[in-house]
């Protein structure tokens, strides 16, 4: 038996088996699709009792808009989250990866998570694979040794702040900090802070849109504040809705029953001693 | 010409009250000319969920064969069905495993998980899943299905009036795509029992 009859699952990382078809399609005058992108407001700060992250929550495929509604903000460690700009596969896939391994580091030593171990190996994993992973990064989160936010590149260098913005919708998030941040901000200040940097992002920059996701982690604690706040309401909801009278013209039915319908009659004989 | 408009598609699921409908086109195309108007997009992996693939026909009957042997061989092991969040998680992986070379197909995955609660997700071409609760759509279509489903549907829909929006929804938008249409396949799944019923539309 040849090894390429047998497609067993892999033993993990990239495949390249299709690369050389593509770049004959390519040649041959057929575009690459384009990928789903969180064209993304992420921003992170630091308060007095630990770090906020915030984001916004479309995710755009070129110029429409894919997803309304997703989760920027990927869980790491009960004590680390991560928001994620970039193409959405890689941040997804690269977020899972990062905290599997932080899982059975957890088992290793007894210990928990340290915020800068998760940094090592999100860098080294984005400068390995040279900026084709397009993943930048805002991680932040609380260990013994306090609390830490970085930001991490796509080719894998990384950033230490009080304060930090990434994505499309940076400048716009960065202005409301660099005006209003300061430090030892209570929880209410900070949470009001993040939100006001998102909505700025959400109302002015074209690849961030919908609603306010943000999640505080403090010492021993995380809350994830999903859709904390919804600035954009759908409000052409018409009253009546669709309703269609004439019904739709068919050439077939074939209805497949899922369950065994069960005939019931009453009075049968009795079963025998 | 981009890839995903080689072969022309159109896909929608949709959740409606503890079912979920999931419809797709019947054209196989080689760009401009059409060489089938019966072809099958939406795949049944076992009685309560249903994987539709659109994008490039031959990758998506490539995904299909693993996918399905993939499935065959959890049942052996686990000795039950994949839950539809497994699986879309399984078709995921399988497509970020071709990060840098993908499968140029885009999923629709529609099922019935725990309780008979639907589930629908749609992927990019490299496994970037996105959950919705609403409705999803694919295919060279999509942007008409968008407005469309947008506009058209409803929370909380019986299957009768899921299948007739559903079908709206796919007919409208087909109606405006050169690449798709040529009728409808759309499949109905609740609790009870599947209903398959092809549409008649406009045939150009």
């Amino acid at each position: 038996m040849t090894k390429e009859a047998i497609d067993m699952p892999q033993k993990g990382g990239f495949s390249f088996d299709l690369c050389k078809r593509n770049d004959m399609l390519l040649q041959n005058g057929l575009k690459m699709p384009s990928f789903l992108k969180t064209g993304t407001t992420i921003v992170g700060l630091i308060f007095q009792d630990g770090v906020i992250l915030g984001a916004d929550t479309r995710a755009t495929e070129g110029p429409i808009v894919a997803d309304k509604n997703c989760e920027k903000i990927h869980y790491i460690a009960p004590n680390i989250y991560c928001c994620g700009a970039g193409t959405a596969a890689d941040t997804e896939a690269v977020t899972d990866m990062i905290s599997s391994q932080l899982t059975l580091h957890r088992y290793h030593t007894g210990r928990e998570s340290r915020v800068v171990t998760a940094l090592s190996l999100l860098k080294s994993h984005l400068f390995n694979y040279q900026g084709h992973v397009s993943a930048a990064l805002v991680l932040g989160g609380v260990d013994v040794t306090g609390p830490h936010l970085h930001t991490i590149y796509p080719h894998g260098s990384t950033d230490t702040l009080p304060y930090a913005t990434m994505g499309s919708g940076s400048l716009a998030a960065m202005a409301i900090f660099e005006s209003k941040y300061r430090e030892g901000l209570s929880r209410e200040e900070g949470v009001a802070l993040v939100a006001e940097a998102i909505r700025s992002g959400i109302f002015n920059d074209l690849g961030s849109g919908s609603n306010v996701d943000i999640c505080v982690i403090t010492k021993g604690q995380k809350e994830y504040l999903r859709n904390h706040m919804t600035p954009n309401p759908r409000t052409y909801v018409s009253e009546k809705g669709y309703s269609f009278s004439k019904k739709t013209e068919l050439l077939s039915t074939k209805i497949t029953p899922l369950r065994e319908t069960v005939v019931v009659i009453e009075g049968g004989d009795a079963m025998e001693e | 010409m981009s890839i995903f408009e080689y072969n022309g598609s159109a896909l929608v699921a949709m959740v409606g009250k503890n079912c979920f409908a999931i419809a797709s086109d019947r054209r196989l195309g080689v760009q401009l000319q059409t060489i089938a108007t019966d072809f099958q997009r939406i795949y049944n992996i076992h009685p309560k969920l249903f994987i539709g693939l659109s994008g490039l026909a031959s990758d998506a009957q490539t995904l299909y064969q693993r996918l399905v042997f993939r499935h065959k061989l959890y049942e052996l092991r686990e000795e039950r069905n994949m839950k539809p969040e497994t699986f879309a998680s399984l078709v995921s992986a399988i497509q970020y495993e071709k990060r840098f070379g993908p499968y140029f197909c885009q999923p629709v995955i529609a099922g019935l998980g725990d309780d008979d609660k639907p589930f629908i997700c749609t992927m990019d071409a490299i496994g970037a899943k996105e959950l919705a609760k609403d409705f999803v759509v694919a295919g060279t279509a999509s942007e008409s299905l968008y407005g469309a489903c947008e506009a058209m549907f409803k929370p909380d829909m019986e299957a009768e009036e899921l299948f007739e929006t559903i079908s709206q929804a796919l007919l409208s938008s087909v109606d405006r795509d050169c690449l798709s249409g040529w009728g409808g396949h759309v499949y109905v799944v609740t609790p009870m029992e599947v209903t398959e019923k092809i549409l008649k539309g406009r045939m150009d």
